[in-house]
């Protein structure tokens, strides 16, 4: 497998959601994630970057090679310092906006990844962890 | 944040639209609102938008394209989206999007047979 090195975008603007999706797909590509994968791997970064963007007012996204017992992967953080989800069971259910989208951002993501982690404290911020093995 | 605007052109009745770069969420409503201007302007009975160059398509842009569509038909005009990538579609029905109310068809001619047959109705 080629070297793939770690690449942290800083979420600050729209471009830079796109430039987080648009990195994201690259290391997935590089990876030997398909086709297919790449668009789901792109896309939840896409909605992840997003509610960094919205709710928080920006945030940070890594990507890295993830190492499993014996498989490979992508691992995604993003995190930011915003206000943390109060209802996060609501949230995750999907259909529940606060900001006036269809609400499906955070379950869409969880749906299209292999493993899906977050951690948020009202008042501190959240940090969503997900992976997609090869 | 560069100033892109994406052309949107007329062949008879219809408007024919294809975005071939990447729509960042302000210039996704930019677009939105520009169709709709365009629609006015030249009295189209319908819209196709193509969106075979699209890469990503995620809940922001679900929720213009069907804004689009929503507005355009209380307008008067209808919108075909065509050209939808199947790795796009899989991931839009993984997450649970159901576009509804975006009619559809497979390519651009497909589009426009839709709408001269709508048109006749």
């Amino acid at each position: 497998m080629p070297q793939v090195s770690i690449e942290v975008v800083d979420v600050r603007s729209e471009a830079d959601i796109v430039n987080a999706r648009v990195r994201a797909k690259a290391i997935a590509e590089a990876l030997g994630f398909s086709y297919t994968d790449q668009t789901r791997i792109a896309t939840a970064v896409s909605e992840l970057a997003r509610n960094a963007f919205q709710f928080a007012g920006g945030g940070k996204v890594t990507i890295k090679p993830a190492d499993g017992k014996a498989r490979k992967g992508i691992e995604i953080i993003v995190e930011d310092h915003g206000p943390g989800i109060e209802n996060l069971e609501l949230a995750l259910k999907g259909g529940y906006s606060t900001a006036g989208g269809l609400g499906l951002g955070l379950s869409g993501s969880k749906k299209l990844m292999d493993e899906f982690d977050i951690k948020t404290e009202i008042g501190k911020g959240t940090v969503v962890t997900i992976r997609k093995w090869l | 944040m560069e100033k892109v605007s994406i052309p949107i052109l007329k062949s008879g009745d219809y408007l024919i639209t294809s975005p071939q770069v990447t729509l960042h969420d302000k210039m996704a409503v930019q677009f939105k609102s520009d169709i709709l201007q365009k629609i006015v302007e030249t009295k189209a009975k319908g819209l196709v938008l193509d969106v075979s160059a699209i890469d990503v398509v995620d809940s922001f842009l679900v929720r213009v394209i069907g804004e689009i569509a929503t507005a355009a038909s209380i307008m008067g005009a209808q919108v075909v989206m065509v050209g939808l990538r199947p790795a796009v579609a899989m991931t839009l029905v993984e997450m649970g999007f159901s576009l509804e109310g975006v009619h559809t068809a497979l390519d651009l001619e497909k589009g426009l047979e839709l709408l001269r047959k709508a048109g006749k109705r």
